[in-house]
């Protein structure tokens, strides 16, 4: 399983905080997550094709859709960040 | 070596205590400089009542943690402090403190200015404004991402 999370924006958007789910395909990437949750029915697939989308793999930031994701790891979106 | 306080707190902070810790017992550091941010009454042509603070609990503190040893490898630090508030804040209320000591003053005024620029574009906040009308999330300012390149 992976843990999904949503934040600020993004989680009211798609009213969900976190998300428990199977990888998508083995050897999956980023993009292929994103691809497979675009596809849900909603508010989704405005979400996911978002250029301006970002997105932590294990608490670190990850701008590269290709990067790999694989069983336990966490995987939060969110929209761009504004604090301080 | 730097030493580095990060917190992430709902609470106020004391600014007098926070100096006062970057202070004691440190005569190596003949400079402080500290910045303080607070919420403002208007924004984008409203009144804002209040400002709430959403984060991600976890990965806030490491990256705080991670901008902050940044500093310390570019510039020679004495001491470093790194406070968020998240939460509902009222107008005039403190968000964020960074204080940073060092030998002369170069050093802390660029560290402090290099912390609070990346701490903008890529520490994992969110705030959302109440104004008189509405509530609505503050949209990322294309200028905060320019000036975190320049460094």
């Amino acid at each position: 399983m992976i843990n999904i999370l949503f934040f600020a924006a993004v989680r009211e958007t798609l009213n969900c905080s976190q998300l428990a789910l199977e990888l998508p395909k083995d050897n999956a990437t980023l993009a292929d997550l994103k691809r497979s949750l675009a596809s849900r029915q909603g508010k989704w697939q405005q979400v996911f094709t978002d250029k301006l989308l970002m997105c932590a793999v294990n608490e670190v930031m990850v701008s590269d859709d290709n990067t790999p994701i694989k069983t336990g790891d966490t995987i939060a979106f969110f929209p761009p960040v504004t604090g301080g | 070596m730097s030493i580095i306080q990060v917190s992430v707190q709902q609470a106020d902070f004391d600014y007098a205590l926070e100096v006062e810790k970057l202070e004691a017992d440190n005569n190596n550091d003949g400079a402080l400089v500290t910045f303080v941010g607070r919420v403002r009454n208007r924004n984008d042509g409203e009144n804002i009542r209040q400002l709430t603070l959403e984060h991600y609990p976890g990965m806030t503190e490491k990256s705080l943690q991670a901008i902050a040893e940044q500093a310390c490898e570019r510039w020679q630090l004495g001491r470093v402090s790194v406070i968020h508030r998240y939460g509902c804040l009222n107008v005039g209320e403190k968000i964020v403190f960074v204080g940073v000591t060092s030998a002369h003053r170069q050093d802390a005024y660029h560290a402090n200015e290099f912390i609070m620029d990346y701490l903008k574009v890529k520490a994992p906040f969110w705030k959302k404004e109440t104004t008189e009308q509405h509530e609505r999330w503050v949209e990322a300012k294309g200028s905060d991402q320019i000036k975190a390149t320049t460094w």
